[in-house]
């Protein structure tokens, strides 16, 4: 009796002093950052997602010339694939341990990362900046105050095959479905699959019902929803029985359900980029996604053509307004000052110019849009600022729980699971468990 | 076999514990002339030393890793909690009900006990076969033998992209081999249609795991004696009857453990559902896991993901414990009928 008592004792003791040992080491590591750091030695941590050439190479030589001009700063960079980098992002916001610099892709997602802290209010020290990119900063502004600055905004799109419509007899791109309806039965008529939609991700399938809600409703319906979480309004109804005509007239690539959006040959984005479909929804990304699935690293090269979401006849909606977002970078809270220096240099004239020779995405900085030199992004851009408004990405606007819940129920429609109804009432039930 | 490892490690412990005894003991008795009672607390306080030294790594880990998460999720699962920032908006067991009121989530607790069961029924027939044949003096055993391991020792995930690559519609090796035949496979494939994406994924499984349960048959066939089958024909039983009479009852704990690891393996089923389909299409082929994954880290419900994690932990459990209890309890060394147990 003694004797297991005795060794239970033991055992405890044991525990928590090895428990405090480990949490005490901890600390002194974390102290020993902090001296390091006032020796006048700045790492800065920064994640990005261009992880393949040139995007890659472009934002180490980057680094390396801020790291010149700044002494004693160092850069460390990962660069990761998009859907890891978000992955990894979540796990990194729930323990608070974030790189100096990040992804931000604004509405509920940054709302809800400022109120818990975890990001830098940047309104003074890149003021400049700011006021150079004007209207594009709104989306990561929060009362007043500014927590990313975009480097790249878009709208979502039709990329197509220009070789492939060529080929089938399609002279000009179509403005509205019943033309879309007569290019992919053209299409289907040569034995060509006309789109190819990732609906394994979820997100591109969602892509479609955004673009006819987008259509149906108002801006002023739209802008209501979003801040309310009130869809009610019929014309939601309405965009979901548009969506369930396209998938009526079967246009999308074999195996559309399981197709992954952009990893590996045969992902939506890898179909398009190797000659395989005709059309993809995507976003400014796009080409950029394709040059790194084709061997000769240039996607669909001097065939890569654009155009936007065509109108829906008796649509409330304005037929110019676009589906788009961006992405910003922004600074952790506990981020040292020369990350906000860094991120003002990422938003220079210089490195925003270098990043749209390279077609990395669509440059905020007006300076420079004339170096966007590929005609498609070109059209893009032309289209972006024509636009009378952007509506943010719905499952970014509303966040990753009422976000999550729709795309999953628009999924489950291009499965012919779901109708125009389920849709309203999925992102309705996870709306007011939101609230 | 594996179950009978809790046994063999009593009996381990307790040889040990019997070493150290005699051991300090006889420390202790040269030291000279001490009564019986200094005798008793000295080598216990070694003892105590002895043992701390030893359970306490192994014991920290496991409270750490193990129970200290456990703890965690069950708190996570009481709360609304986005996964950072402060703990505070207490909801109690509401994401219980809504998780146990979901339809994908009953839905994948369906998926889950299809698995268990279909495991069973196709892997024991199949794996027991070819034990039996690979158990059996032939040419080539040595090389048969490992080519129906090899699949079990890859990762899960090699396996799964392997499957999935192969698995592609119109453009993957087993569409193109089922086109140069005149068949052709469904048009959306067999991972993308939802009524074949399970059966497609058991397939899978049944690929990968079909070597373990092969390998845990041999090794459970060596156990059994040579005597008993020379006998068997020796009274001028076939083949086939001394293995159904003798082997096969003889295999029984190993059978039994199988069928358990398997049982267990599959409720926790997620990296080969998550590469090859993502509990798509349509919520076909969602497990326990996908869904709680899916929850937490795609849509950061963690107190969703958090309860159902904790049921996910209650329904294992009780699966074990109902195993144990009826079916792995005749493996017991101990085991008796029951009156004579009454007794004690």
């Amino acid at each position: 009796m003694k004797n297991s008592r005795f060794i239970k004792g033991l055992a405890v003791a044991a525990t928590v002093s090895l428990l405090a040992a480990a949490c005490s080491s901890d600390d002194g590591g974390e102290k020993g950052g902090e001296t390091g750091k006032a020796s006048g030695d700045t790492t800065i941590t920064w994640w990005h997602n261009s992880n393949s050439d040139p995007g890659k190479a472009y934002y180490e030589q980057v680094a390396k010339d801020f790291e010149a001009d700044h002494a004693g700063v160092h850069i460390k960079i990962e660069a990761l694939q998009h859907e890891d980098m978000v992955t990894k992002l979540e796990a990194a916001f729930q323990s608070g341990d974030l790189p100096d610099i990040y992804m931000e892709r604004g509405g509920g997602e940054l709302a809800d990362h400022v109120s818990a802290g975890l990001t830098k209010d940047i309104t003074e020290a890149s003021k400049d900046t700011i006021a150079k990119l004007g209207g594009n900063v709104a989306g990561w502004q929060l009362d007043g105050k500014t927590y990313g600055l975009p480097f790249s905004m878009g709208v979502v799109g039709f990329w197509y095959n220009k070789a492939m419509f060529a080929d089938a007899g399609i002279t000009s791109t179509p403005t509205t479905m019943t033309e879309l309806y007569q290019d992919i039965e053209t299409l289907k008529g040569k034995g060509i699959e006309p789109i190819s939609v990732g609906a394994g991700d979820k997100w591109p399938a969602a892509h479609y019902w955004y673009y006819t809600a987008l259509r149906q409703c108002s801006q002023d319906v739209l802008q209501k929803a979003v801040t309310s979480l009130d869809f009610q309004d019929p014309c939601f109804i309405k965009a979901g029985d548009s969506l369930k005509e396209l998938i009526s007239k079967e246009p999308f690539n074999s195996g559309f359900l399981s197709t992954p959006a952009q990893s590996g040959p045969t992902s939506a984005s890898g179909l398009l980029a190797t000659g395989k479909v005709a059309m993809e929804l995507a976003g400014h990304w796009e080409p950029g996604v394709m040059q790194g699935l084709t061997e000769d690293g240039k996607g669909l090269g001097e065939n890569t053509g654009w155009f936007p979401f065509p109108a829906i006849d008796g649509g409330q909606g304005d037929p110019a307004a676009q589906l788009g977002g961006g992405d910003a970078w922004s600074v952790s809270a506990k981020a040292p000052d020369a990350a906000v220096d860094f991120l003002n240099y990422l938003l220079s004239d210089k490195v925003q110019t270098g990043f749209a020779e390279r077609d990395m995405g669509l440059p905020t900085n007006p300076a420079a849009n004339s170096a966007v030199k590929d005609p498609a992004l070109a059209e893009l851009l032309k289209v972006r600022d024509a636009a009378p408004f952007i509506q943010l990405y719905f499952d970014t606007a509303f966040g990753t729980s009422i976000g999550g819940a729709m795309n999953d129920e628009i999924a489950l429609m291009f499965a012919g699971q779901a109708s125009s109804q389920d849709i309203v009432d999925a992102i309705q039930s996870a709306a007011d468990e939101a609230k | 076999m594996a179950d009978k490892s809790p046994a063999s490690l009593d009996a381990t412990l307790s040889a040990t514990n019997r070493t150290t005894h005699t051991s300090a003991g006889d420390l202790a008795s040269p030291a000279g002339g001490a009564g019986p009672d200094r005798r008793k607390t000295k080598p216990n306080y070694r003892l105590g030393v002895q043992a701390a030294a030893f359970i306490a790594p192994a014991l920290i880990l496991f409270l750490l890793f193990v129970v200290w998460p456990m703890i965690r999720a069950v708190q996570f699962s009481l709360y609304k909690w986005k996964g950072f920032g402060p703990l505070v908006d207490f909801v109690g067991l509401k994401n219980y009900v809504s998780v146990l009121t979901n339809d994908v989530f009953t839905g994948a607790l369906v998926h889950n006990l299809i698995i268990v069961v279909a495991s069973i029924l196709i892997q024991l027939p199949l794996g027991l076969l070819i034990a039996l044949l690979l158990n059996r003096k032939m040419w080539g055993r040595g090389a048969l033998r490992t080519i129906v391991f090899v699949p079990y020792v890859l990762a899960e995930v090699i396996v799964a992209v392997v499957w999935f690559q192969l698995l592609q519609p119109k453009y993957g090796a087993i569409d193109t081999m089922l086109n140069a035949i005149g068949l052709s496979g469904p048009a959306q494939g067999f991972l993308g249609t939802p009524k074949y994406a399970l059966a497609t994924v058991m397939v899978v499984l049944t690929w990968k795991y079909l070597g373990f349960a092969v390998i845990l048959f041999l090794a459970g066939l060596q156990g059994v004696p040579e005597e008993l089958t020379e006998a068997a024909q020796i009274d001028g039983a076939s083949w086939w009857q001394t293995q159904r009479k003798i082997t096969v009852p003889l295999l029984g704990p190993t059978l039994r453990t199988w069928a358990f690891l398997s049982m267990v393996g599959s409720l926790q089923l997620f990296d080969m559902v998550w590469i090859l389909t993502k509990g798509g299409p349509a919520n076909a082929t969602t497990t326990m896991v996908t869904f709680l994954i899916t929850e937490g880290t795609k849509r950061s419900n963690f107190g969703i993901a958090s309860a159902a994690s904790v049921i996910l932990f209650i329904i294992a459990l009780i699966f074990a414990l109902l195993y144990q209890r009826f079916v792995m309890r005749r493996d017991n060394p101990d085991y008796e009928p029951r009156k004579k147990r009454s007794k004690r």
